[in-house]
């Protein structure tokens, strides 16, 4: 991979007219354009919460950051002391769903995957069916649900339900057939390894990496969740981010500053979080492509 | 290269002297290790189905039964048949949150496509300095949050001081008020989800485009094609099957849409006149607001019954298109 990639790298300067000063201009404008409207929000969240909403309502509006940036903040902690309980339940939230997520799914993924047992074909098809069938669907039950299990209005709800997803188990299925060689297992069980340690000592370390991006995936979309946070969550110790910057929203008639000082408090983490791991997400993206 | 792996393992393994030898056209799982005891893929298995059977299954039929009752919070139980369906057939708000979604769909995806595909084909050029750079921003609006994006879009094609209105009146037009009027919540929410997706999908497309083969554009090249050319006689082709995908995952995310019109409006209507109200908005303003739990199951019932319709003919047409081969 590296290899063809220096090759790619290296082939234009041996043609006499590189590719890159051919097309390369209109090449990095886009690029250059695409990287300014991606980040852009952001800048903007921070100069609405730093400037508060006054200067930011005229005309020209105000580009540069405000030195109100600590009052905003400390408004929205006054508004809902509980902001930092919210944070920190959604990383608790987070991490179990995703722990739990990764373990369920690899499991089931390496059975899937390497396992000859019976009905098998037709539990993969079910998972992908599933898959295609919209979220909402089974919304209603699945709310009188979490309510007869007393589960109203506490993190289990949002726990509980999320433990595995057909997505997860076949992602781990994906990944497994293609990372884990069959001669390995082969070689393992005829030193007379079980399934348990042909898992645990073979499968394991293989799929660590993968594991590792399904596992910031569903701790992405756990902190990022919306509506049925929304639903089962009353007070707010309770309350995960997403939740708690939509109480700020409700709270005054249109307070911008206010808004953006939530919305930046609950994404600043996430984007802390993606200058460590962004790259490996990005390499997840792209392994799970379908490809021709 | 798994395939001949297994190959490989099945003629080297001595045959059982315990068991008979089993022809491997009823094996369940054709690429197995057979030496390992598949029994245990029950167990493996068993936590998955378990939770997605109560957690998943269950609610889905429950929501499929009391789509034929009139059925409330309050307890009534009432068996209905089809009325409910017949009165959300007569309901001009599902017709005009269909239409909506729809809109709204088209808005999306078709720019998002076109800018995909485009920047795929940009970041795809061996030459491009900074590449993991690019790549890395390209996914960083996929992992916010659609509450906190929706709160600044909210501000930015807000009527007297958005950013967008002052750029349209610099440049000499009336201002917009993009959140009352239909057409304009719609470019506002499509832009939301253009702004979140482009990126994921041109990784998506540039994954694809990294596996065709380096020859096919060497003799293209041969040919005689020039850059276009061999993006619209090598490259295109090539990405078949990720434009289906692509479009049937967008397809059934698109038509669920809800999120950025429940922020925009901060309400399940949609909007003072319902002008972007959505299907998926509308079974919450039912299942959640009106507590009309029967026909919300009802308009949950529809929505698949839409997404499945619309992804089939998704799927026929990108074949068709595509498959033409060119």
């Amino acid at each position: 991979m590296s290899q063809t990639e220096i090759q790619e790298q290296t082939r234009p300067k041996q043609n006499k007219k590189p590719r890159w000063q051919r097309m390369g201009v209109l090449g990095y404008v886009s690029l250059g354009i695409v990287t300014f409207l991606s980040i852009f929000p952001f800048y903007w969240m921070f100069i609405v919460a730093s400037n508060g909403t006054d200067e930011i309502s005229k005309i020209p509006p105000t580009l540069l950051p405000g030195p109100r940036f600590f009052t905003v903040i400390s408004n929205v902690y006054e508004v809902l002391p509980q902001f930092n309980q919210a944070l920190l339940n959604t990383v608790y939230v987070g991490t179990v769903v995703a722990l739990a997520q990764v373990f369920f799914s690899a499991i089931a993924g390496f059975a899937f995957a390497k396992l000859n047992f019976k009905g098998q074909k037709f539990m993969v098809l079910f998972v992908i069916l599933t898959m295609m069938l919209p979220s909402q669907l089974g919304i209603i039950p699945l709310f009188i649900l979490i309510s007869q299990m007393g589960l109203m209005d506490s993190l289990g709800a949002l726990i509980i339900p999320a433990l595995v997803t057909a997505f997860g188990v076949f992602w781990m299925r994906q990944v497994i057939d293609a990372q884990v060689p069959n001669e390995l297992l082969e070689a393992a069980s005829i030193d007379g390894a079980g399934v348990f340690r042909a898992y645990w000592s073979i499968v394991l370390p293989i799929i660590a990496q993968s594991s590792f991006v399904l596992g910031l995936f569903s701790f992405l979309a756990t902190w990022n969740d919306f509506l049925w946070p929304l639903l089962v969550l009353n007070t707010p110790e309770n309350f995960t981010a997403q939740v708690a910057v939509n109480q700020l929203k409700s709270s005054y008639a249109i307070d911008y500053a206010l808004n953006m000082g939530g919305a930046f408090l609950s994404t600043a983490p996430l984007l802390v979080l993606f200058i460590f791991v962004g790259r490996r997400l990005v390499r997840g993206v792209m392994d799970g492509a379908v490809k021709g | 290269m798994s395939q001949s792996a297994v190959v490989k393992t099945r003629e080297s393994k001595p045959p059982s002297p315990w068991k008979p030898a089993r022809p491997p056209k009823k094996l369940n799982n054709p690429n197995a290790v057979l030496s390992l005891n598949g029994r245990w893929g029950f167990l493996f298995t068993a936590p998955f189905f378990v939770m997605f059977l109560i957690f998943g299954l269950a609610p889905i039929i429950f929501s499929i039964v009391i789509a034929f009752f009139n059925y409330d919070a309050l307890g009534t139980q009432e068996f209905i048949g089809t009325a409910n369906f017949t009165e959300l057939f007569a309901d001009t708000r599902f017709w005009n949150a269909l239409v909506n979604t729809v809109d709204i769909w088209l808005l999306s995806t078709i720019p998002m496509l076109i800018m995909s595909i485009g920047l795929a084909a940009v970041l795809h050029n061996p030459a491009l300095r900074g590449s993991t750079f690019f790549r890395t921003i390209l996914l960083v609006p996929n992992i916010t949050s659609v509450l906190a994006i929706a709160i600044v879009f909210g501000q930015l094609f807000g009527r007297d001081f958005g950013m967008v209105n002052i750029i349209i009146g610099a440049l000499g037009f009336e201002h917009v008020d993009f959140i009352q009027g239909t057409t304009s919540s719609h470019i506002a929410i499509a832009s939301m989800i253009v702004w979140r997706w482009t990126g994921y999908n041109a990784l998506i497309f540039l994954a694809a485009m990294l596996a065709i083969p380096g020859e096919l554009y060497e003799s293209a090249s041969l040919d005689g094609a020039g850059k276009w050319k061999q993006f619209i006689y090598v490259t295109l082709p090539s990405l078949r099957n990720t434009i289906t995908f692509v479009l049937i995952v967008g397809t059934i995310g698109g038509l669920q849409v809800f999120a950025e019109p429940l922020i925009l409006g901060g309400s399940y209507n949609g909007g003072d006149s319902g002008q972007f109200s959505t299907l998926t908005l509308f079974l919450f303003e039912q299942a959640f607001v009106a507590y009309k739990w029967g026909y919300a199951a009802a308009i949950g019932i529809m929505i698949t019954v839409i997404v499945a319709i619309v992804s089939v003919i998704n799927f026929y047409i990108t074949r068709k298109l595509a498959g033409d081969g060119k």
